[in-house]
């Protein structure tokens, strides 16, 4: 598929003599005079083609494969041993797995990595899609405000944790004096379970969300204007044309940034260690948090494979939606129906 | 994730002139459509709110001494402003770790680009079949998370004696980055015209030259894409250095910003100082290749 759509010549005109034909037949039904199309891709089968061979591909793919795909097959190898970090690992069955399955933490993980999930694109997704489609609007001052919207995303994860942690202090950050005016009952947020997942949620938005922006404002800017205008001649409001319009024409970019959040969400990890650090208790304690307590806290490295692996399975199942879904498998169709 | 801006917003839709007689008196009778959108403004407001607030309140606490901020707060603007936080940020090593982390940036990038640009090559132009297994693997390969893999890395990079240098980043770290840019760059590389390809076979040039003649200068905003991509993954990395390093010597800068939220602890203008610091380089950017830098946004999101 993806050969055929990159080299639409190369279907016809493997062989010299058949593409010759081909040319000639070519060049005689559209009548055009030289044919200079048909001609050189005749000329295309000769004997320098200037096409690489498959070697060009193997330097990437075999770096690729050792530190990226030869790491997903270990992380399944490494559940079945016991591996403290120094000397080999030891296989040791599934016994990581059973106790995976007993462990109430591994529970409550996992039911927080999807609420998470669910919340973070529950959030995001109409709060971006709405910024975006505003942002693509011609005028300057969208313009500009678009730009400031833009500057969380130069913050790496790592600072956005720091700054917000700064923010929340229930001692010094702005919430000691705001909260009171705001008549929130605790101003340590952090500290309680509830408005520390909640913190989370927020500050993945307020990361995250610049980020989706982007998204829908290309999206939107690719809807042609004619839609609009026609929609305007029926009598169409701005709702309408957004109801029946804008969102249609926008759902490959729905399906885009959505995977992308949902993927992002699962992974979660820096904001969690600085932020919360797991806790209240393990309250904020995510499935990729978790990987890591166990795996680099108590050092126990073959139970957090197993964990690891997990998380492995369920990215790889939502990798495979996302090629069949978006269509990168054939590149173009994010723009079919524009 | 391959998604682009157009160049330039599209003018807004000429409504009234070019259209037809009947239609400019359909439209006047409906102005409707000409009123602004207060409504998307005021969201848009309250969002600049969300957004400049904390990031006033950031420089506005980093220009502060330290006694001032858990006196009087962040929020009210300093009577007194100084750059001493920014000192003590250098002070404590700081310069030493935007090195480091320049260092991982250019070996990143450098990798990153050189095996994109070739394999993409191969996918877009190669003639055998195995190369659209190729790219499905780093379709594939897209969805992997770091953190998912990231024991079996540590036991690589442990059994191959890189522990703890600066080598033990950049190979990870470059190769999660690769699937991202090579799609990216085998999108830009289908739209170099069959025509070209053909005009430089006529010439009898064999693959090495179309790829350094042809492929990488007509990809080149794609390239720089990646590169904008790669360094992003590079510069604002934190599992890998996490995981893979230790000594004080080898830190990035998100893992010395780590390390100073513990050091500092009473100190928040001197640890947000340091935040700031580590922005700079990637604000340049920001404010002289905006276009490029959107574009490798685009493709982060996933990781």
């Amino acid at each position: 598929m993806t050969g055929g759509t990159g080299n639409p010549v190369t279907a016809g005109t493997a062989p010299i003599g058949p593409s010759a034909v081909g040319a000639a037949t070519r060049g005689s039904a559209t009548g055009t005079p030289g044919g200079s199309r048909g001609g050189s891709s005749a000329r295309a089968a000769g004997p320098r083609t200037g096409r690489p061979g498959a070697v060009w591909a193997v330097p990437g793919l075999l770096y690729f494969g050792i530190f990226a795909a030869l790491p997903m097959v270990l992380v399944a190898y490494l559940s079945l041993t016991s591996w403290g970090g120094l000397g080999t690992p030891e296989f040791i069955g599934l016994e990581n797995w059973t106790r995976l399955a007993g462990d109430p933490l591994m529970r409550q993980a996992i039911w927080l990595s999807l609420l998470l999930t669910v919340l973070t694109w529950a959030v995001q997704t109409p709060i971006s899609l709405l910024l975006g489609v505003w942002a693509a609007g011609p005028q300057r001052s969208r313009a500009v405000l678009s730009a400031i919207f833009f500057l969380p995303l130069l913050l790496s994860s790592a600072a956005v944790a720091i700054i917000w942690r700064a923010l929340l202090d229930p001692n010094f950050g702005p919430l000691a004096w705001l909260g009171p005016v705001l008549g929130l009952r605790s101003v340590n947020l952090l500290g309680g379970s509830t408005s520390a997942f909640l913190v989370i949620v927020f500050v993945s938005a307020w990361q995250f969300i610049p980020l989706h922006m982007l998204l829908y404002q290309g999206g939107a800017r690719q809807i042609p204007a004619s839609l609009y205008q026609a929609a305007e001649i029926d009598g169409a409001g701005r709702l309408r044309s957004f109801w029946h319009i804008t969102l249609p024409q926008l759902r490959h970019t729905i399906t885009t940034s959505s995977v992308l959040m949902v993927v992002g969400a699962l992974t979660y990890f820096e904001t969690v260690l600085i932020l919360t650090g797991g806790g209240p208790g393990t309250d904020t304690t995510i499935v990729p948090f978790l990987m890591y307590r166990a795996g680099f806290r108590s050092w126990e490295l073959g139970y957090a494979s197993a964990v690891a692996f997990t998380l492995v399975v369920v990215a790889t199942l939502i990798a495979l939606l996302m090629v069949r879904f978006t269509g990168f498998g054939s590149m173009r169709s994010t723009r079919e129906g524009l | 994730m391959t998604v682009r801006l157009p160049e330039k917003a599209p003018a807004p839709p000429a409504r009234r002139r070019t259209a037809g007689a009947s239609r400019v008196r359909l439209l006047n009778v409906r102005p409707g459509r000409r009123r602004p959108n207060v409504l998307g403004g005021l969201g848009a407001l309250l969002w600049l709110a969300i957004v400049a607030l904390p990031l006033y309140a950031l420089l506005v606490a980093t220009v502060q001494p330290a006694e001032d901020y858990t006196a009087s707060g962040p929020l009210t603007p300093p009577t007194d402003p100084t750059l001493y936080n920014y000192w003590l940020a250098v002070e404590n090593g700081l310069l030493g770790f935007v090195l480091n982390t320049a260092v991982v940036t250019a070996a990143v990038v450098a990798i990153v680009v050189t095996l994109a640009a070739m394999t993409g090559f191969a996918i877009v132009r190669s003639r055998t079949r195995w190369t659209t297994g190729v790219f499905r693997m780093f379709l594939l390969g897209l969805a992997i998370p770091s953190q998912a893999v990231i024991v079996p890395v540590y036991l690589i990079i442990v059994e191959l004696g890189l522990y703890d240098t600066l080598t033990a980043i950049v190979l990870p770290t470059a190769a999660f980055a690769l699937p991202v840019c090579v799609l990216i760059l085998v999108g830009s590389m289908r739209d170099i015209s069959e025509e070209l390809y053909e005009a430089m076979a006529l010439d009898g040039a064999g693959s090495v030259r179309t790829f350094l003649q042809l492929v990488v200068p007509m990809s080149r905003s794609g390239l720089s894409t990646i590169a904008v991509y790669a360094a992003l993954q590079a510069w604002n990395g934190f599992l890998f250095p996490l995981i893979l390093t230790q000594s004080p010597d080898k830190r990035l800068i998100t893992m010395g910003l780590f390390e100073f939220q513990g050091e500092y602890r009473v100190n928040v203008p001197g640890l947000l100082a340091a935040v700031v610091l580590s922005t700079v380089p990637l604000f340049l950017v920001y404010l002289f290749a905006r276009r490029s830098l959107v574009r490798g946004m685009m493709g982060m999101g996933g990781k």
